[in-house]
């Protein structure tokens, strides 16, 4: 298992230090995370990571899973799709089972100190919160951008019973009754996706796609859905070609419920037949390894999405160090400042021309990798998501602009 | 000497459910959100990329450069010496008054494209004490070297601005203790054109020229 101080040559002393230093203003606080799955997702990814080292800082901290109906989890994606702005029909029947199941779940449930909500799932548990008290904190991890009307409005009663809301980028945030903090994702640079690499196991994983590294390599990891652009990035890549001899690579999983997606699929698979340097993976859930090794290897990573959440894949490229050229929406332009830690761009032909760019000047490239990977560093690994997680509990228990916590009991400067 | 006490920060970043579309939108939230968001959009830049040589410009420059697409009025924002304000509402009153000067001017109004609103955020800001103190100026330039870039920034910037003191907190302990030639020295810097880390060596520079009698 990995331990909170495997990150200290990672992140570096004072790092950890002041993890430690916040954990102690939380001694004696237990925090109960709550969501509906055990396993599969990027919440249950994060809160397997999440929840050992919260614990091992000394801050008790428990996991529970809520279960539901197949009735139960049809109406909550239909929550997901209306949040993601698709019009969903949702009958007073269909709420009342959301809120029948929630219900039984907290009756079978006890809480602590601090109740940590994750998604719309069971946003209702919080009818127990005048019963049983407790502070109460709401996360939504999905796009929130553009809610439809019949989702928000039923949403909106329960989210405001909260003591405050978590988004994960400030396009999201809403006009609410109750504070509403940003915490960004994060990712692990223990994890096999992240970490260092051996030269040779780069060289390998290359070699055994038939990727030739003496030549440039663009790559972009993404799935094959119509969101993620991968027709885009080839007509970008062909503008190049005219002047660069570049290869590219588009690796992913398959698996997509888009409904357009077999047929971008279908396409990128004729567009991959008809030029040897377009190398196409279709590589199964269990590619951690390889996605690291092409990051790593590549030249230029792209993330040419059309519309995004927050686009980790961007942070895990710039991780690496990669000069990396992504689309202006959802997360991503909180990770890369244009033309300081990487490229924005907002069209084909803009790709296009940033590729030509950034492979004719490699000192400019390296310099937009370094600086990426020092602002993943500082700001988008786990060690900054715990330190979030850790000042949102503390939050709770304090209110003004400046807290002063130095002379142990604290007092609150408000300004503003 | 009275002793140094070494003081720490943390951030947490909150959402205010506001955005801009356009300048006219941006010189209206700027009139009414709270100080801390406007010494959020200021100083983020400052905390977020410290190790970034040059530094990017604040939020507000990198907005109406990058997105509103208005170079001359993004230079003029991000050229603001926030270094001579004593306090926020200082601040917020040079940048409206820079913002209506160029609308007055202006022949056009132009629109973030979507998705790429301005949104307001805030800083709310958690001191801790660390456990270093210095009671010689040798010790103080030792911790210096060690404390994190926090330590540093809640000294020198959130001090002066934020919390009205008037000075950063080291040349006030500087002059209190009679090195008034280091403090003023201190003084004159401008922080903000540093990298946390260069501006962390000066001191120490500073130090090793004036700190002694």
């Amino acid at each position: 298992m990995v331990h909170i101080d495997d990150y200290r040559p990672i992140v570096g002393d004072s790092v950890l230090d002041e993890l430690m230093m916040l954990s102690a203003h939380l001694r004696g606080r237990r925090v109960q995370h709550i969501n509906s799955t055990a396993v599969g997702g990027g919440v249950a990814e994060i809160l397997t990571r999440m929840v050992p080292l919260l614990n091992q800082l000394g801050v008790e901290t428990r996991w529970d899973v809520i279960r539901g109906d197949e009735r139960f989890f049809a109406t909550t994606k239909k929550f997901h799709n209306g949040l993601h702005g698709i019009p969903v029909d949702i009958s007073d029947a269909e709420f009342n089972a959301f809120l029948e199941v929630d219900r039984e779940n907290a009756a079978a449930m006890t809480f602590d100190d601090i109740v940590f909500v994750h998604d719309p799932q069971p946003i209702a548990l919080v009818e127990e919160r005048e019963l049983r008290g407790g502070r109460w904190l709401w996360r939504c991890h999905i796009d929130f951008s553009r809610p439809v009307k019949n989702v928000w409005t039923f949403l909106e009663k329960y989210i405001a019973r909260y003591d405050s809301a978590v988004f994960s980028a400030p396009a999201f945030a809403r006009s609410l009754s109750i504070p509403q903090a940003l915490i960004s994702p994060s990712i692990d640079p223990l994890s096999d996706k992240n970490r260092a690499l051996p030269e040779g196991t780069i060289d390998e994983v290359f070699r055994r796609f038939s990727i030739d590294r003496s030549r440039p390599v663009v790559t972009q990891i993404s799935r094959f859905d119509y969101l993620k652009d991968p027709l885009g990035v080839i007509k970008a890549y062909k503008l190049v070609k005219k002047h660069l001899d570049v290869q590219l690579v588009l690796a992913g999983g398959g698996a997509t419920d888009d409904p357009e997606g077999p047929a971008v699929m279908q396409t990128v698979r004729e567009e991959a037949e008809k030029d040897k340097d377009i190398i196409v993976l279709f590589l199964p859930p269990s590619s951690d390894i390889e996605i690291n090794a092409l990051q790593r290897g590549s030249t230029i990573v792209l993330q040419k999405s059309l519309r995004e959440g927050f686009g980790l894949t961007v942070a895990e490229a710039l991780w690496k160090g990669r000069p990396t050229i992504a689309s202006a929406v959802g997360g991503i332009p909180l990770q890369i400042a244009h033309k300081y830690s990487g490229i924005l761009t907002h069209s084909i032909e803009g790709t296009a021309f940033w590729i030509k760019q950034l492979l004719h000047e490699p000192a400019f490239a390296q310099r937009l990798g370094a600086n990426g990977h020092e602002h993943i560093k500082h700001n988008y690994l786990i060690t900054r998501h715990i330190r979030d997680y850790l000042l949102l509990f503390l939050s709770l228990f304090h209110d003004g602009d400046v807290v002063d916590l130095s002379a142990g009991a604290s007092s609150t400067v408000t300004r503003g | 000497m009275t002793p140094f006490l070494f003081h720490t920060k943390l951030d947490q970043t909150l959402l205010l459910g506001r955005h801009a579309k356009n300048l006219k939108e941006l010189e209206a939230g700027l009139r009414e959100v709270p100080e801390s968001c406007l010494y959020f959009h200021t100083h983020r830049y400052l905390r977020q990329h410290h190790f970034l040589s040059p530094e990017p410009p604040n939020d507000f420059a990198y907005w109406i450069t990058e997105v509103l697409v208005e170079p001359a009025l993004g230079e003029r924002i991000s050229s603001l010496d926030i270094v001579q304000y004593h306090s926020l509402e200082d601040l917020r009153t040079e940048l409206l008054r820079v913002i209506e000067e160029h609308l007055r001017d202006a022949t056009r109004i132009p629109t973030a494209p979507a998705g790429q609103e301005f949104h307001f955020m805030a800083s709310r800001t958690f001191v801790f004490r660390t456990p270093f103190s210095a009671s010689s100026m040798n010790e103080f330039r030792s911790i210096l070297q060690r404390i994190s870039v926090n330590s540093l920034y809640y000294h020198i910037f959130e001090a002066k601005l934020r919390l009205e003191r008037g000075q950063n907190d080291f040349s006030r302990w500087f002059r209190d203790n009679g090195f008034a030639d280091l403090a003023t020295r201190v003084e004159r810097l401008d922080p903000y054109t540093y990298t946390l880390e260069g501006l962390r060596h000066t001191l120490v520079t500073l130090i090793d020229a004036y700190g002694t009698h």
